[in-house]
């Protein structure tokens, strides 16, 4: 019985004991419906070996979107929490793992896995390529992730999660005064889904620089793959800091050690230096690619090119080496002299410099252009002022000295939710309904994804602009209860409807699913959009090999131009074509990650040294392992194209 | 000869292994820590440029323009946050 005892929730709730009846049943339906269906099979060797790069992101999109949800509840009950004065929803524990855990899902298991679901798929599509250079190494960076995220989610129910927010700043994660299990979850669970991140980063580096299809030189990449490249190179830089920050914490908090401890020697401050290190880069790994989605979506639907490729580049090129001299800012107020906080705040201010580029580059490109105002375009439209305004609010909370007035108020949480729902969320949105034809072979119904986006345009607004006010009135963020004496009320109660605002628009999104999966056309050909880049010059669905022959590129939009040109994409009589094989490895052995990181957070060694040794004997068999791939013959390539032909045209 | 002859490796090789001893050094004579860690600090350095463009070909491959890059950009980085921790954290704290 003392054995079990550890694995109790530390604040439990009927709400908790309810979750946990109903992720119990949840699992046994889904179990017992595979079962019952006999999808096993299917589910193995279609999906969990896969280590095709498409079906890799269909993966990561469908984990995402599941992430969303978690992470939109806990939004949703934090600003139902606060809607009132007085208000006893929640308690301020449950509040603490409440805010904590809604930061954590959203950045690192929603955001961070929605652009790698949109790079897994569309970037290969966009060069040229067949799949990424290391197919079976994607394949271990979503499993990694997965697992992460499944650890993370498990907090909730067994040993309970989080609660020092999710920047989880020493000493408060410290084991003084977070003495429960739960930031070890935080300091495991983060670290399996980062390693699979650095590894997304070094696969993706090597693919768009090594297997562009000919022809396509680096200054003739689209803008999404050039955001992806910088991207994956940001992830490369910043990504060992936050795993050598991770594992100090996690030695001070499971070993002893006194890396961020308050004596013997310990900084509790440079913790929150490495995870800003890390953090401020993050925030570029996460909107570079929504800028890329931009550009792709914002040229395709104005019927124009892009309006200056090269500042365009040049600019992603700064805002990438600017990204890493500016995360200073997010810690004005800890106590460095002035000198320091004003090399800080120049090179912050410095950022709106390229970021202004782009925004008016989008601009120009609409100027003249013929608009369509499709959904993603919608996404993309309001975008603009929207992030703009988180944006302009970022320059105010740049100036170091008057940050000292702003810092954890509410004002911040409301630009960097500004900032990072149009920087982000519209993105993935737009992104996500952009390819959507080409990853499932229909469209989303228009009328319902123009519904889901004003409610969540106007929602955003509503739910974040109080905040501005009531942060500048004294309200400090993570505050779970106030007085109404304080007069938040009104502006926290405007918030909450804003919050309900953004669920509806989620709640559309996802009958937008079921109903266009029912109803949409599948009769939508290759190029639904008449969009202008590679990967809309392939078969929908698309075949496992992408290409049946390599396309040869002259230009920056060569589907463009060979629909409208008159050039030719595709030269060469179809070959054999070389495939990787699938693998069931890398799920295993990410199992044994989630074993071992379960042990990690109890401190039972045992099973530690058990799926340690899993590991080991995974890679060992891998290291020793004579795997050429196959080949898919021309004849059967051939077949296949016949067929598509006949299905779509 | 001159062609068969793999005058660079061998050079590299012999400075590879000088740099070790005087790395090791640094344990065996007695030396002031700042001195020890000066020297560390040059030979790891050299050590590991001459480990990545002679032994690891970095200069030889038709993309050694991104290799460089790269690694300037690594370098780059490196020193800026090594340098703008201590900046924030001991220097002008």
């Amino acid at each position: 019985m003392e054995f079990f005892k550890q694995f109790a929730v530390p604040n439990p709730t009927p709400t908790i004991y309810l979750s946990m009846v109903a992720i119990g049943l949840t699992l046994i339906a889904v179990l017992a419906g595979i079962t019952y269906f006999k999808k096993w099979g299917y589910l193995w060797s279609e999906w969990l070996t896969t280590v095709d790069h498409k079906r890799i992101g269909i993966m990561y999109l469908i984990s995402a979107l599941l992430m969303l949800f978690r992470g939109g509840v806990d939004a949703l009950m934090m600003r139902a929490q606060t809607s009132m004065p007085g208000n006893e929803l929640l308690s301020a524990a449950e509040y603490n793992e409440i805010f904590t855990t809604h930061g954590v899902v959203m950045i690192f298991f929603m955001a961070m896995a929605f652009i790698t679901a949109l790079m897994n798929f569309v970037v290969p599509l966009q060069i040229g390529a067949r799949d990424v250079a290391f197919p079976r190494l994607n394949a271990l960076s979503f499993w990694l992730y997965f697992m992460g995220a499944m650890l993370f989610n498990l907090s909730f129910v067994i040993g309970g999660s989080p609660s020092s927010g999710w920047t989880s700043y020493f000493p408060l994660a410290g084991n003084e005064l977070s003495p429960h299990i739960g930031t070890n979850y935080y300091m495991i669970a983060l670290q399996i889904a980062g390693l699979g991140t650095l590894i997304t980063g070094i696969n993706f580096i090597v693919t768009i620089f090594k297997m562009r299809a000919p022809g396509m030189k680096l200054m003739k990449m689209p803008l999404f793959t050039w955001s992806a490249l910088i991207t994956n190179l940001l992830i490369t830089f910043a990504f060992p800091v936050l795993t050598v920050a991770l594992a100090m914490g996690t030695m001070d908090r499971l070993f002893g050690t006194h890396f961020f401890t308050m004596d013997n020697g310990g900084m509790a401050m440079l913790w929150a230096n490495f995870f800003w290190v890390w953090g401020h880069p993050e925030v570029y790994i996460l909107v570079l690619p929504a800028f890329g989605i931009y550009s792709e979506v914002i040229s395709t639907f104005s019927k124009r090119n892009l309006y200056g490729y090269t500042s365009m580049v040049v600019s992603i090129v700064v805002i990438s080496t600017l990204a890493f001299l500016v995360w200073v800012h997010h810690f004005f107020t800890m106590g460095q002299g002035a000198l320091v906080n004003s090399i800080f705040s120049i090179t912050t201010m410095a950022i709106a410099i390229p970021t202004g580029i782009k925004i008016f580059n989008w601009l120009f490109t609409m100027w003249k252009g013929k608009i369509q105002f499709t959904v993603p375009m919608l996404y993309s439209l309001g975008f603009i002022p929207i992030f703009t305004i988180g944006g302009v609010t970022g320059v105010m909370l740049g100036i170091a000295s008057a940050d000292y007035q702003y810092h954890n108020t509410m004002f911040l949480v409301a630009h960097f939710h500004l900032v990072i729902i149009p920087g982000v969320v519209f993105a993935m949105l737009a992104g996500m309904t952009y390819w959507w034809p080409k990853m499932f072979g229909f469209m989303l119904n228009e009328r319902i994804g123009k519904w889901a986006f004003w409610n969540i345009a106007i929602g955003t607004c509503l739910a974040f602009f109080p905040m501005f006010i009531s942060g500048l009135d004294g309200q400090a963020r993570r505050m779970y209860t106030y007085s109404e004496v304080a007069g938040f009320g009104i502006w926290n109660l405007l918030s909450f409807f804003g919050a309900l605002g953004l669920a509806m628009g989620f709640i559309l999104i996802v009958f937008n699913v079921y109903y266009s999966a029912r109803y949409a056309s599948r009769d939508i050909g290759d190029d639904p959009w008449d969009a202008r880049t590679l990967e809309w010059a392939t078969r929908t669905p698309v075949p496992e090999y992408n290409f049946a022959v390599t396309p040869q590129v002259d230009s920056r939009e060569p589907l463009w131009d060979s629909k409208y040109e008159g050039k030719t994409l595709f030269k060469e009589e179809i070959k054999d074509i070389h495939m990787p094989n699938n693998s069931g490895q890398p799920f295993i052995m990410t199992i044994f990650f989630f074993v071992a990181g379960f042990g990690l957070v109890f401190s039972m060694w045992p099973v530690v040294y058990v799926a340690a040794a899993g590991i080991a004997v995974l890679l060992f068999i891998r290291s020793f392992e004579r795997d050429d791939g196959r080949h898919i013959h021309a004849e059967e390539v051939r077949e296949t194209e016949n067929n598509k032909r006949g299905d779509t045209r | 000869m001159r062609e068969l002859f793999p005058a660079n490796q061998v050079i590299g090789f012999v400075a590879s292994l000088a740099l070790t001893v005087i790395a090791l050094l640094v344990y065996f004579l007695d030396m002031s820590f700042t001195v020890g860690m000066v020297v560390l600090l040059l030979t790891a350095f050299t050590q590991a440029g001459l480990q990545l463009v002679v032994f690891m070909h970095a200069g030889e491959s038709p993309d050694s323009d991104s290799i460089y890059l790269n690694t300037y950009y690594g370098i780059f980085i490196a020193l800026a946050i090594v340098f703008g921790s201590l900046l924030a954290m001991v220097w002008g704290y």
